[in-house]
């Protein structure tokens, strides 16, 4: 086995615990990469789409409602058509191929970013929008300009954008449709876990596809459930 | 300048974010020394061959090479983008149709294996023992046994559609009946055909790295028709210009010497060797 | 009678089919504070939200200064509502929200600050969350960032209405030191008894249309007209149903 190797444990949680007791070095490089390009992903999608979803959430302007639509619409996305896109942007043959991306983990991470920046924006500009709509008053009478509006909004919001940023997350690190395509799976440079899960599978080793599929579940949970805490602090203390 | 200087505490929140995406940004930015793509097949890389060559080149090389594993159709694609320093598949006339029409340098023979017929244990189609390939097909489509194909323009698939053009079968119209096409590579085809006790065509060397082959066997092998050969081609870099062609030309000679050929030879699964180099030299 | 701050000519509202401002003349003098009585639904949030800006009129000018309201105007003036809403942030993040959009200079805006959280008397609590103060000090909190700007015309939309008698002494209280310091107030509120203590001028609206205005001592004790007669003696129920009241209205 080229990439994890299979452990020669009686079912997939056994398989699970072995992987990670013994700390199998090909499993810490694709956990640590799968963290990486997704975390990544997840920080340019909140760059983005922060901002946006902020403007959009809480800003009256000609064109809001087909971004809406266009943003709703986007959040549905299948990660192998933006992977396609991507591949066709980034090949050596497309417009950005030039700066060589193909089947590097930047690749990747851009591939995400495009996946679930919309769900960034369109969550954040629902939370923002009700939240809006509490503030509205006192922001007219403080004559608030449109900008301070959304930076305020955004700081308000903080602790239920947590929430938003682990949706993507969420996208992020569980999807391999888009990964495949740009990254190519390659053994020790864009290996991660969901395409690990999807090679070992396909080489008929299902037990050790469920066992990474275990710990791929464990580690989104206990990045949900820290992240969590952190904004139930936050919103219990009206802070 | 009003609002900025009164939200600094957002703002300087958003400068670290963009300063940490830029950091991650350049931290994943691509090394392009010594990076060479191999543009291949899953039946070669997941029956672990080139865990066991790329080592051995790099030893000598001191290259690294990567992998990409996909259908032959779909690798032929990538390469033909450019996307790809070398093309190792198994079409024998895509391949010389990838390199006439300048993608590629010259296609070099370089290792065979076989394809078999695999199936369940209580074989409907009653072919199992048989050598005759084209017999063992009629049988199926006769009985219109459950027969699963890759459907992804592979070299397998290609292999496959063209021996049921020999017996003179369409399977077009009885695709999705008893011929069911999963559009995938061939561990995944395998895992459907073990899951609805189909037959299937597949290479002998995934079959024999699959782990999941439940009560399935080979029931039909050592037809010359069965033959698989392995082609290795280099990406042309008058076509491609940003084609890695030194690293790509030192890794197909040293494919096709005695040492890339030894190597081949050398890998074994479970005591049996998968595949077997005829590099004509 | 000093000079005229603010005054509306011909003013008139419309929200669906319902006329819930009626040629609305009006006149808010320097330094008085002036109280908008009226029955629930005669208008009275509304026309404090057009006073300020919040709402246009259909017909009819707002002017300040003998001049159409405008921005540099409205960012004179500051307003509490019924029920404040404060940012998710701390006391003093709060306050001082407010004075930087404000754009107060920020050599000022210390002093500011530490004189609104001692006049709101919550100088102990100024790191709690804005949002785990009761009542009471919010509203307070809700009057210090509203005066912490130190606007020239104060709105104050009933905004004692929802707390206890002790809360709102309290909050008359800090009232009075704003009034003092030379601030004008309008106050809309439909409790005699605190437009009495409060006000210097009333104005009674009645389905939509100023009835009756003058200075608080003679009106309060001599009505003029039927209608604030009748409001005074607590017999007349609200004729209009439809709810304009802008605390009833659940989207402006």
């Amino acid at each position: 086995m080229s990439s994890v190797a299979a452990p020669s444990a009686s079912g997939p949680l056994q398989a699970a615990f072995k992987l990670i007791a013994t700390a199998d070095p090909d499993l810490i490089e694709i956990v640590t990469l799968s963290l990486k390009v997704s975390l990544s992903a997840v920080l340019f999608a909140c760059l983005i789409g922060l901002p946006l979803g902020a403007v959009i959430g809480s800003l009256r302007f000609p064109g809001r409602a087909l971004l809406n639509l266009i943003l709703n619409a986007l959040m549905g996305l299948p990660p192998v058509t933006v992977g396609l896109l991507v591949y066709l942007m980034i090949s050596a043959s497309g417009p950005l191929g030039i700066f060589q991306l193909l089947y590097t983990p930047a690749a990747m991470i851009l591939a995400q970013t495009i996946l679930i920046t919309p769900i960034v924006a369109a969550l954040t500009r629902d939370v923002v929008a009700a939240m809006h709509e509490e503030y509205r008053e006192e922001f007219d009478s403080l004559l608030l300009s449109p900008i301070q509006r959304a930076i305020a909004l955004l700081r308000d919001a903080r602790y239920r954008l947590v929430t938003v940023a682990l949706a993507g997350f969420g996208r992020a690190i569980a999807e391999v449709g888009a990964v495949i395509i740009v990254g190519g799976n390659i053994n020790h440079v864009t290996r991660v876990m969901t395409t690990t899960i999807a090679l070992e599978t396909s080489r008929g080793n299902l037990e050790l596809a469920l066992a990474l599929g275990a710990i791929l579940l464990s580690l989104a949970l206990v990045i949900n459930a820290s992240l969590m805490g952190v904004a139930r602090i936050g919103v219990r203390t009206g802070a | 300048m009003k609002f900025i200087g009164g939200f600094m505490h957002l703002h300087r929140m958003f400068a670290l974010l963009a300063g940490l995406a830029l950091t991650v940004l350049s931290a994943s930015a691509p090394a392009h020394d010594q990076r060479m793509i191999i543009q291949s097949t899953t039946s070669t890389d997941n029956s672990g061959l080139y865990d066991h060559l790329l080592p051995l080149f790099e030893e000598d090389t001191g290259i690294k090479a990567q992998v990409v594993a996909v259908g032959t159709g779909q690798a032929i694609r990538n390469a033909a983008n450019g996307d790809g320093d070398v093309l190792l598949v198994h079409a024998a006339d895509a391949e010389e149709a990838f390199v006439e029409q300048g993608h590629g340098v010259e296609r070099f023979d370089l290792m065979y294996n076989d394809f078999v017929i695999v199936g369940p244990t209580k074989d409907p189609a009653g072919i199992a023992g048989s050598n005759d390939v084209l017999a063992s097909l009629q049988k199926i489509a006769d009985v219109s046994a459950a027969f699963v194909s890759r459907g992804d323009d592979s070299g397998t698939h290609k292999a496959e559609r063209k021996l049921w053009s020999e017996i003179s079968v369409d399977v077009e119209p009885v695709s999705g009946t008893w011929y069911r096409e999963t559009g995938s590579g061939m561990g995944t085809t395998l895992n459907v055909a073990t899951g609805l006790d189909a037959y299937t065509l597949t290479d002998r060397a995934t079959w024999q790295a699959f782990g999941n082959k439940q009560a399935h066997q080979v029931l039909v092998e050592g037809d010359p028709r069965l033959f698989n050969q392995y082609g290795i081609t280099r990406v042309d870099e008058q076509r491609h210009p940003q084609v890695n062609h030194a690293d790509a030309k030192v890794f197909v000679e040293w494919m096709l010497s005695d040492a890339g050929q030894q190597a081949i030879a050398d890998y074994t699964l479970d005591g049996q060797q998968l595949f077997f180099p005829n590099a004509r030299r | 009678m000093p000079e005229v701050l603010l005054s509306t000519r011909q003013l008139s509202l419309t929200l669906g089919r319902e006329r819930v401002l009626r040629d609305v003349e009006l006149d808010v003098h320097r330094g008085r504070t002036l109280a908008i009585l009226g029955a629930n639904g005669a208008g009275k949030s509304l026309l404090l939200r057009v006073l300020h800006g919040l709402i246009e009129p259909d017909t009819g000018v707002v002017s300040v200064h003998g001049k159409p309201l405008d921005h540099t105007a409205r960012a004179r003036q500051a307003m509490v509502f019924q029920r404040p809403v404060m940012l998710r942030r701390s006391v003093q993040q709060n306050l001082d929200f407010a004075i930087r959009t404000r754009g107060i200079q920020r050599s000022r805006r210390k002093s500011g600050i530490a004189a609104a959280l001692t006049l709101a008397r919550l100088d102990h609590k100024r790191h709690q969350p804005a949002r785990s103060l009761s009542g009471g000090e919010q509203q307070r909190l809700a009057l210090a960032r509203a005066q912490v700007a130190e606007p020239e015309l104060l709105f104050l939309d009933e905004a004692t209405s929802s707390l206890d008698p002790a809360s709102t002494a309290a909050f008359e209280d800090m009232l009075g030191t704003t009034v003092a310091k030379g601030t004008t107030v309008v106050l809309v509120t439909h409790d005699r008894h605190q437009a009495a203590r409060l006000a210097d001028d009333i104005a009674f609206l009645h389905e939509g249309r100023v009835a009756e205005q003058g200075p608080a001592a003679t009106l309060l004790d001599q009505p003029q007209g039927p209608e604030l007669t009748d409001w005074l003696e607590g017999r007349l129920q609200p004729v209009s149903t439809h709810g304009a009241d802008a605390s009833e209205r659940s989207t402006p």
